[in-house]
């Protein structure tokens, strides 16, 4: 018995409005899908050219979901993306050169070699950098939350997790916390419908993730990842609640994962006819359409967009592949803190 | 200077630092209303309130967690396992992402976890337990062990103003038993500095938490038996620890026991041992001897957990045995 409720689809021009999003916006919004997916495919590149050590992730088809999420979210606002939301880190301003650099394991990379591939982040764009434990960083998240509720800040925490994640313990006692606390967190759920090569039905027995929102007093909504203007507007209004003191929300955004778990698997076990249904459902494809119908987009300017995103992206894999190596002099440097380090923004 | 518990001198090291600095909150189960199950926080909640001494719902992994990303924004949130044990469940909070946010990312987290170990009293397997081993083996952590009221106090203060994880390791037979010293005021004690809490000359032990007294009662016995005189080293904090306290005092003395109340296979005991034997081979006059709890669980009944705990005569024989090496 499904419980969520099911967000219609953001259609019309006064949805747009009420989404509360300008032709600079939908644009922007545009640009960063763009970034996210050919940071992602260039990746491929380096990886096949043999650059980056040890795996390499992509979030295809998850391009509306992160960036959706992320343009919802104001810049005091924090967030623990997970594997397959490069769109947010780049929503947040993180500098493509920096993300290439840290696949490679270069020094310029988010985590100076220290850790590899999208575990990463940068803290002064309040983002927290995930761990390879699935979702270990919704506590964290949900601790950002009470820091904010303590402190009387008008902040909110966004916490990702994926649909397999969402079986493990940390999740429950997370939305549990959260849902007793009247946190202003956000759960955003990337449910691609595979964890790995298990598919949903082997992961849960309800009928959607966002039911279980119900169970932790709070309202769970089902969203078509696809649609990133109703991520957006979902996301918005989610965040909005709970920066007014509403308390938590479960946005269940539903995509497929468009490429293996990791480059080695070639996903077979995913049905073709399942990948080409959603192939047509294409987060880019769709948003840029409706930007031309709608009038936002001109081909002149689609073209112009495409080119810029084209010599940032190449730009930034030259300027990744100078950054040097680590020296093997750092490995046991910052095992721990000095406290001086104390003293930068975050954390006064 | 007051004469203070042990519990008291924990509860006011926290209390003094919570009205200093407002970025410290604690999160814990049953520390606000009830004060704690020990009654560490007692009264707490009057005076700093809801928001700054959070009842939590029965989540370590939450309460670690919701620590580690209130931390990451400035706050310095100390939380209480109601029992050492249960951090078991908050394992992978601490030793996956704590202790390795900062090597990997650079952002510092500190943030305190109180543990209430340690047996003596039938608390049974899941009750007693002295889990720092398992965390002295993560870098990242430190560890802190306090065996005095006045360290009780001098190290929840250090450990709070620390930039990183620190697990504040609180012996419940101490809580109410150790009265002691504690110098009024600011009164921090720092890390990795080991504490002589008695000299002598002819065998050292090498100690931390509870067992120091286990200690003195046996050193005790062993001056009186024929004046062997024993030093006993109170490392106060495992991780870090203070390798050149240790030596210095094996230098002295060319014998040692390294005691402690953890198991013994893998307990830090064996860090100290293979240390001393790397370091200090040559002025040693005898093998190291390590005296620990068996490697069992913790038994409940009386008599079973007796056996468990090593006890002064176990040591007060490892003294004999040693002095006469
Ligand atoms: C606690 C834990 N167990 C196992 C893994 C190995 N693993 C990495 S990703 C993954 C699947 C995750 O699925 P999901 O949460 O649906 O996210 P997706 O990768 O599909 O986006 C698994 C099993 C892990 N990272 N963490």
């Amino acid at each position: 018995m499904a419980v969520a409720r099911e967000a219609t689809p953001v259609e019309s021009a006064e949805d747009v409005k009420q989404a509360d999003l300008d032709s600079e916006d939908l644009l922007q919004i545009y640009r960063n899908m763009l970034i996210t997916r050919g940071i992602e495919e260039r990746g491929h590149i380096l990886y096949r050219q043999g650059k980056i050590p040890g795996s390499f992730y992509t979030g295809r088809g998850n391009e509306g979901a992160s960036v959706g999420v992320a343009t919802a979210m104001q810049a005091m606002d924090v967030g623990t993306p997970i594997q397959r939301d490069m769109g947010v880190h780049v929503t947040r301003g993180t500098e493509p050169w920096r993300i290439f650099a840290q696949y490679m394991g270069r020094s310029d990379g988010l985590a100076a070699g220290k850790d590899g591939n999208v575990h990463m982040a940068d803290i002064r764009l309040g983002l927290i950098a995930m761990v390879s434990h699935l979702p270990a960083l919704m506590p964290v998240a949900v601790g950002a939350a009470l820091a904010f509720q303590i402190r009387r800040e008008p902040r909110v925490a966004v916490a990702w997790s994926g649909d397999g994640a969402m079986a493990r313990g940390d999740a429950h006692e997370a939305m549990n916390l959260a849902g007793v606390r009247k946190l202003p967190v956000v759960f955003i759920v990337d449910n691609n419908q595979y964890a790995y090569s298990t598919p949903n039905r082997l992961e849960f027995a309800c009928d959607h993730l966002a039911d279980r929102a119900a169970a932790y007093g709070f309202e769970g909504v089902v969203v078509d990842g696809c649609d990133v203007l109703t991520v957006y507007r979902e996301a918005h209004a989610a965040i909005e609640k709970a920066r007014a003191g509403g308390g938590p929300t479960l946005l269940e955004l539903v995509t497929l994962r468009m490429e293996g778990h990791a480059v080695h698997d070639d996903a077979f076990y995913v049905p073709r006819e399942m990948l080409e249904h959603w192939k047509e459902k294409d987060p880019i494809e769709r948003h840029r359409r409706w930007l031309k119908e709608s009038g936002v987009l001109g081909e002149a300017v689609d073209d112009e967009i495409t080119v810029e995103v084209k010599k940032l992206l190449n730009e930034a894999m030259k300027r990744a592949e100078e950054s040097p190596l680590p020296d093997a002099a750092d490995l046991d440097t910052g095992v721990y803190a000095d406290p001086e380090e104390l003293d930068t923004p975050h954390h006064r | 200077m007051a004469i203070k518990t042990y519990l008291q001198a924990i509860s006011d090291g926290l209390r003094e630092e919570m009205r200093r600095d407002q970025r410290v909150f604690l999160i814990g189960e049953d520390i606000g209303v009830y004060g704690g199950a020990f009654k560490v926080t007692q009264g707490f909640q009057q005076e700093f309130g809801e928001d700054r001494v959070i009842d939590s719902p029965l989540s370590e992994t939450a309460i670690t967690g919701a620590c580690t990303g209130a931390a990451l924004m400035g706050m310095r949130p100390v939380c209480e396992m109601q029992f050492s044990d249960f951090v078991s469940c908050a394992f992978d909070q601490l030793v996956t992402v704590a202790a390795k946010q900062h090597y990997r990312v650079g952002t510092p987290v500190p943030i305190v976890v109180r543990l209430p170990s340690g047996g003596g009293f039938s608390g049974g397997p899941f009750h007693s337990q002295n889990p720092e081993g398992f965390f002295a083996h993560c870098p990242g952590l430190k560890i802190a062990c306090p065996a005095t009221p006045a360290d009780a106090k001098g190290l929840i203060l250090s450990a709070i103003r620390d930039p990183n994880p620190v697990l504040y390791f609180e012996h419940k037979h101490l809580y109410r038993r150790i009265k002691g010293e504690v110098p009024d005021g600011d009164t921090a004690v720092e890390f990795g500095k080991a504490r002589v809490h008695q000299e002598g000359s002819d065998l050292s032990i090498i100690t931390y938490g509870a067992m120091v007294y286990t200690a003195e009662e046996a050193a005790k016995a062993a001056a009186e038996q024929d004046g062997t005189s024993v030093e006993i080293i109170d490392l106060r904090t495992i991780t870090p620890w203070d390798r050149e306290a240790v030596l210095a005092s094996v230098a002295k003395t060319s014998k040692v026991i390294v005691l402690h109340e953890d198991t013994h296979t893998s307990g830090f005991g064996a860090e100290i041992a293979a240390t001393i034997a790397e370091e200090a081979f040559e002025t040693l006059d005898a093998p190291v001897m390590r005296i620990t709890a068996p490697d069992t669980p913790v038994p409940f009944s009386p008599p079973l957990e007796k056996a468990y705990l090593p006890q002064p005569g176990d040591v007060l024989a490892g003294i004999e045995r040693l002095a006469a090496y």
